[in-house]
């Protein structure tokens, strides 16, 4: 063993420590920001350990550094765009465009291999790595056509097709499994014959089992998904042999399925169920159909100002709506005059309110509001009895009552943010139509609550105006 | 055959790592974690590069090489940075306190 080997080792050996260290870091709020920089610090070394490996061994052509040069700038300064430009209400689909990226990237370096290494140094075709290809080829290209396919769905540019909420996607699912079992046999065992049969197959699956799945349980699959980006990385640092690629794959994979399971558990829903149940919506079709509201009771602004100005305490309960329609920030603006008349106010925070779990914090967070405020719901729950008036600002199934009371419905058994034993409910919401589960929600039609028609910002902006002629929050 | 014993040796060991590393998660930090993991997934830059390093001069290997290169990177990149900005707005209220 050279010097070069044993400084090749150490920085493996570093970078690995630190890429542990920064996804345990990440897991607790104080160390989070440090850890994703000490994980970046990790990867540069990683990346640094590898040139420095073949620097002092084979060398690297200048055609390799031009190559290097060129994949480097284009796919770093897109990263660094769409980073940057991203809003914040898109975070979840980003999530999923980044991370189908990097199953391609495992997908295209086995690809490679597979289809023109031919006398490569340390690859003579043997079983293992056969073996490696063909997974890596498999879980890349699920993970890519999945990720797509959940971005495009959380985007809105996809909907659930209906034929894929009937019994029939079961058997073209497990057709698209069956073909791409048989194309990975015959990659390990044949040529390359097999090797397009399997990246077709394999793709169509991904896009086969996303493609059902409900808006709600998105983040779980999401999740799910970066968890098989990381087999794909261990996968490809088989091809490549790459022991610090194969650890790091590995441990993204393991993490990545424990948080899937923490997510999982957040929603009262089991893994099995958010794979194979489909959209929630889908079974609903019996018992209760969306749109049937009798009883509904809809204000103005103008009440619900009234209202707020009497209360001593309220609760603000924050969905997908607030975010889509960019109003946190005149949702703190609200508050502060609330808070400054002496009403205590206080934020619901639903695990899987919005698209995705802790969407809610990191959008008030970005409008300032104190941590403090931010009451999760086995803690808020006890206290909404003693709660004067409860905004509801664009969050529907997480409120349904349904979920308590009513076996036959779809969301039965989802921990739901019990709002209607609040003495008065207001409902911010653009139309009466369901929430992205397509289920009709109890709550609209009790007689504590009230709906407020129109997109959040306005309905905030007008209660704003509004507030200040009642004079809430002029210190008085 | 050694490497691969190795490096199944390695796997398990990853895996359990893996496992460990994550207990109890608050929901705040979901988004950021499956984020930050999700940058870490980007570690295949090393697959790409030594693809194309080992590449010599086969052009097709050089090309896919260089594409690889650029989606794990934009995996990386972008999901370092994106976490660093969700994490951003938590940090930037508890200096103020």
């Amino acid at each position: 063993m050279n010097i070069t080997e044993i400084l090749k080792y150490t920085i493996d050996l570093v970078a690995v420590l630190l890429l542990a260290l920064g996804i345990k870091g990440l897991s607790k709020v104080r160390s989070a920001r440090e850890a994703n920089r000490l994980a970046a610090i990790a990867m540069l070394l990683a990346v640094v350990g590898v040139l420095f490996n073949y620097l002092g061994g084979t060398g690297i052509s200048l055609s390799a550094w031009i190559w290097i040069f060129i994949g480097t700038i284009i796919g770093g300064s897109l990263g660094m765009i769409t980073a940057k430009r991203v809003p914040m209400t898109a975070m979840p689909e980003t999530v999923a465009l980044f991370n189908g990226c990097g199953g391609m990237s495992s997908l295209l370096v086995a690809m490679a291999v597979a289809l023109f290494s031919g006398t490569r140094m340390g690859l003579n075709n043997g079983i293992v790595e056969k073996i490696s290809i063909a997974i890596s080829v498999f879980v890349g290209a699920i993970t890519f056509s999945g990720s797509i396919v959940a971005m495009a769905k959380l985007q809105g540019w996809l909907s659930t097709p209906s034929w894929m909420q009937s019994k029939a996607r079961h058997f073209i699912n497990i057709a698209l499994a069956v073909l791409s079992l048989i194309a990975f046999i015959e990659v390990i065992t044949g040529g390359g014959s097999g090797l397009f049969l399997l990246l077709i197959g394999s793709s169509l699956l991904g896009i086969g089992v996303t493609l059902s799945i409900g808006g709600a349980d998105m983040p779980v699959v999401i999740s799910l998904l970066n968890s098989y980006s990381g087999v794909a990385a261990a996968a490809a640092g088989f091809v490549v042999r790459s022991q610090l690629l194969i650890v790091a794959g590995a441990m993204v994979g393991a993490a990545g399925l424990i948080l899937t399971q923490v997510m999982c558990k957040g929603m009262n829903r089991s893994l099995i169920s958010v794979l194979f149940g489909g959209a929630l919506g889908a079974s609903s079709g019996s018992g209760s159909s969306p749109g049937e509201y009798e009883n509904i009771t809809s204000c103005s602004v103008e009440e619900c100002a009234l209202t707020l100005e009497a209360a001593e305490r309220v609760v603000i309960v924050p969905g997908y709506g607030l975010a889509v329609a960019q109003a946190q920030h005149t949702l703190r603006e609200v508050t502060r005059s609330l808070e400054a008349s002496g009403i205590d106010v206080t934020y619901a925070i639903h695990p899987v309110a919005g698209r995705m779990p802790g969407h809610m914090n990191v959008l008030l967070a970005e409008a300032d509001v104190p941590y403090e405020q931010l009451k999760e719901m086995d803690i808020i729950n006890p206290e909404f009895p003693a709660t004067d008036v409860v905004l509801v600002l664009g969050a529907n199934d997480v409120v349904n009552p349904q979920a308590k009371n009513d076996s036959s419905s779809p969301l039965y058994g989802m921990p739901v943010l019990d709002v209607q034993e609040a003495r008065t409910v207001f409902v911010v919401k653009r139309g009466m139509s369901a929430g992205y589960s397509g289920i009709k929600n109890d709550l609209f039609e009790l007689s504590n609550t009230s709906m407020v028609f129109g997109d959040a910002k306005k309905v905030l902006g007008d209660l704003l105006v509004e507030l200040k002629e009642l004079g809430v929050g002029s210190k008085g | 055959m050694s490497f691969f014993s190795e490096a199944l040796w390695i796997l398990l060991l990853g895996s359990l790592l893996g496992l460990e590393l994550i207990g109890k998660v608050p929901p705040t930090l979901h988004t950021p974690l499956m984020s930050g993991a999700n940058a870490i997934s980007g570690i295949t830059v090393l697959a790409a590069l030594t693809l194309i390093i080992t590449s010599g001069d086969n052009l097709p290997m050089l090309i896919i090489g260089a594409i690889s290169l650029g989606f794990a990177l934009f995996n990386v990149v972008g999901g370092f940075l994106v976490t660093d900005r969700m994490l951003a707005m938590f940090s930037r209220k508890s200096q103020r306190k």
